[in-house]
C-alpha cells in the first residue's frame, strides 16, 4: 500500500535523509521512532509530497510520488507538526475549506465535515475561531483536517506532542478505532506510545534506519527488555558519531 | 474543470480571510481616506474646473506603492510562519493553482478598494460631463496596474517568513518598477550598465503604460506589458517555492 525506495534528502551539504527504505500494508500501525533531527519528520514530508526528495521516492497505493503528487496528496490525511491551521478562521469553516480543496461537493462535502467534527469531539468549539483553541482542540482540528476524506493512509507527526495525559489518550484511540481499515504512520519520541498503538516501529537515527520491527522483537534485541535502553543504545552511538562529524 | 475548482477554494479562503480580520477594513478605510485626501486636496479636484478624473488617477500608482505591498506581505510569509504552507501543499492542488488562487484573491481585493471609489465619478459626472469611456479606461488601467503591484508583493511575500521583509522588499521594487524610466533611476545604471540594460530597465516601468490608458487609449501593448509583469511574478513565486528547503 505505500512503499518508501531508498528516499534520500540533501539540504546542502547537510544530508537530513540517507536513504530510507520501508514498506507499510494495510492494518498496520508503523510507528516512526527516533531523536530530534533523526530525519522523522523530513522522512514524512517527502512522502506526502511536501518536500521533493533528493533520490528514491515513494509509492503510496500504486503511484509514485515524485512522478503523480497530486494522485498520492488524495490518498494521504496528513497532521503536520505542531498542527498547524488557519487561525483566523472558525472550526467548521476551516474544515469546509479542506473539503473544498479536496474536491468534496454538496452533500458529500457536508457530510465529511460534520463526520469529522463528530469523530474529533469538535461539537462544543465548531464555531469559534481556531486561534482562540486551546492546543488539545487545536491538536483536534487539524486531525479532523486529517481524517475528512476518509484517506486510506494516514500520516502523522507527533499528534501527541504537548497534549495532556488525557488528551494523549484520546487521540491514541482515535488512531486504534481506525487502525484496522488504514495504514497508518505515527511519528514520536514517547516510547510509551509504541507499545500503545504502533503494531510495529522503524527506528531511524541521522537519517538512516537502524531498527525496524515489531515492539516485542525491538525490546527482545535488549538485555533488560526495555524499549528506552533499545533506543538509546541505537541512537545514542550514531548521535555521537554525527556531533563530531559536525 | 477541476483546476479552476482548485484554485477557487484557494481564492475562497484566501479572499474570505481579508475580511475575517480587520485587516481588510484598515485596508480600504486608509485606500479611501488616502485617495480622496490626494485627489481633492493635494490635487485640487474642484479649483481645476475641469471634470476629469486625472487628479484622481495621477495618484493611484502611489497609494498603491505604500498600500498594495501592505496587502500582499502575509499572501505566502504568514503561510510560511505559521506552517500551514504544510498543509496547503500537502493537498491535492498543483503549486500553481495554490498561487493563482492566492494571486486572483488579492487582485480582487484591491479591485474592491478601487471599486469603492466610485463617489469620485458620481462628483465628476454630477459637477460636468465627464468622457465615461476615458474614466473607463482609467478604472481598467489602474486595476491593471494593481495587478502588477499584487504580483510583485506576492512574489517578496514568498521568499520571506517576515510580513516586514516581504512589505519592504516589496516597496522597493515597486518603487524601482514605478521610477524606472526618470532619469535619476537610469543615471544609477548608466555609469555601469550598457545602454541596452539602460533601455530595458527604463522599458519596464509601470508609468507610461498607465498614462496611456489613463489618457482614455487601451493599447494592446499596455494590456500585454502588465499581463507579462504578472506573468512573470507568477512563475517567479513558482520558482521560489518550489525550491524552498523547508516550510
Amino acid at each position: 500500500m505505500l512503499e518508501v525506495r531508498d528516499l534520500a534528502k540533501h539540504f546542502g551539504s547537510i544530508a537530513a535523509v540517507k536513504g530510507v527504505s520501508f514498506s507499510v500494508g494495510m492494518g498496520e500501525v508503523l510507528g516512526f521512532l527516533g531523536p530530534n533531527g533523526a530525519g522523522k519528520t523530513t522522512t514524512m514530508r517527502m512522502i506526502t509530497g511536501f518536500l521533493p526528495p533528493t533520490s528514491g521516492t515513494a509509492l503510496v497505493g500504486g503511484q509514485d510520488v515524485t512522478r503523480n503528487p497530486v494522485a498520492v496528496k488524495r490518498l494521504i490525511g496528513y497532521l503536520p507538526e505542531n498542527a498547524p491551521a488557519y487561525h483566523s478562521m472558525t472550526v467548521t469553516n476551516f474544515l469546509r475549506f479542506i473539503a473544498d480543496v479536496r474536491g468534496l461537493r454538496g452533500e458529500a462535502k457536508r457530510k465529511a465535515v460534520d463526520g469529522a467534527i463528530e469523530k474529533c469531539r469538535l461539537e462544543s468549539v465548531r464555531h469559534q475561531s481556531i486561534g482562540t483553541l486551546s492546543k488539545g482542540y487545536r491538536q483536534r482540528t487539524c486531525f479532523a483536517q486529517a481524517i475528512l476524506h476518509n484517506p486510506p493512509i494516514l500520516i502523522m507527526d507527533e499528534p501527541t506532542d504537548g497534549l495532556d495525559p488525557n488528551q494523549k489518550h484520546t487521540v491514541r484511540q482515535m488512531i486504534k478505532d481506525m487502525a484496522a481499515e488504514k495504514v497508518i504512520i505515527v511519528s514520536t519520541h514517547i516510547l510509551e506510545e509504541v507499545d500503545a498503538v504502533c503494531t510495529r516501529a522503524i527506528i531511524i537515527s541521522s537519517g538512516q534506519i537502524v531498527a525496524n520491527g515489531t515492539p516485542a522483537e525491538l525490546r527482545a534485541r535488549s538485555a533488560t527488555g526495555r524499549l528506552d535502553d533499545v533506543f538509546r543504545s541505537l541512537t545514542l552511538g550514531a548521535a555521537e558519531a554525527s556531533t563530531k562529524e559536525g | 474543470m477541476e483546476s479552476i475548482q482548485n484554485t477557487g477554494a484557494v481564492f475562497k479562503r484566501e479572499l474570505k480571510s481579508y475580511f475575517e480580520s480587520p485587516v481588510a477594513y484598515v485596508f480600504l478605510v486608509g485606500f479611501l481616506v488616502l485617495t480622496g485626501f490626494l485627489t481633492f486636496s493635494v490635487t485640487r479636484f474642484y479649483e481645476r474646473q475641469v471634470a476629469d478624473l486625472q487628479p484622481f488617477f495621477f495618484w493611484h500608482p502611489w497609494v498603491y506603492l505604500l498600500l498594495v505591498p501592505a496587502a500582499t506581505m502575509g499572501l505566502w510569509a504568514e503561510e510560511r510562519r505559521t506552517g500551514t504552507i504544510e498543509l496547503l501543499l500537502t493537498m491535492p492542488v498543483t503549486l500553481l493553482q495554490a498561487i493563482m488562487g492566492k494571486f486572483l484573491a488579492g487582485w480582487l481585493f484591491i479591485t474592491i478598494g478601487l471599486a469603492c471609489t466610485f463617489p469620485v465619478v458620481l462628483t465628476a459626472s454630477y459637477l460636468g460631463r465627464p468622457d465615461m469611456g476615458v474614466i473607463f479606461c482609467g478604472y481598467v488601467g489602474s486595476a491593471l496596474m494593481a495587478g502588477a503591484y499584487v504580483s510583485v508583493g506576492m512574489l517578496t511575500s514568498a521568499m520571506t517568513r517576515s510580513q516586514v521583509i516581504a512589505f519592504v522588499v516589496s516597496l522597493l521594487l515597486c518603487l524601482l518598477l514605478l521610477l524606472a524610466g526618470w532619469p535619476p533611476v537610469t543615471s544609477l545604471f548608466t555609469q555601469w550598465a550598457p545602454s541596452w540594460l539602460v533601455e530595458a530597465i527604463a522599458a519596464f516601468s509601470f508609468t507610461p503604460h498607465f498614462e496611456s490608458l489613463q489618457r482614455g487609449v487601451i493599447d494592446a501593448r499596455d494590456l500585454t506589458y502588465y499581463l507579462s509583469v504578472m506573468v512573470f511574478m507568477i512563475a517567479g513565486t513558482q520558482i521560489v517555492l518550489a525550491n524552498r528547503t523547508a516550510a
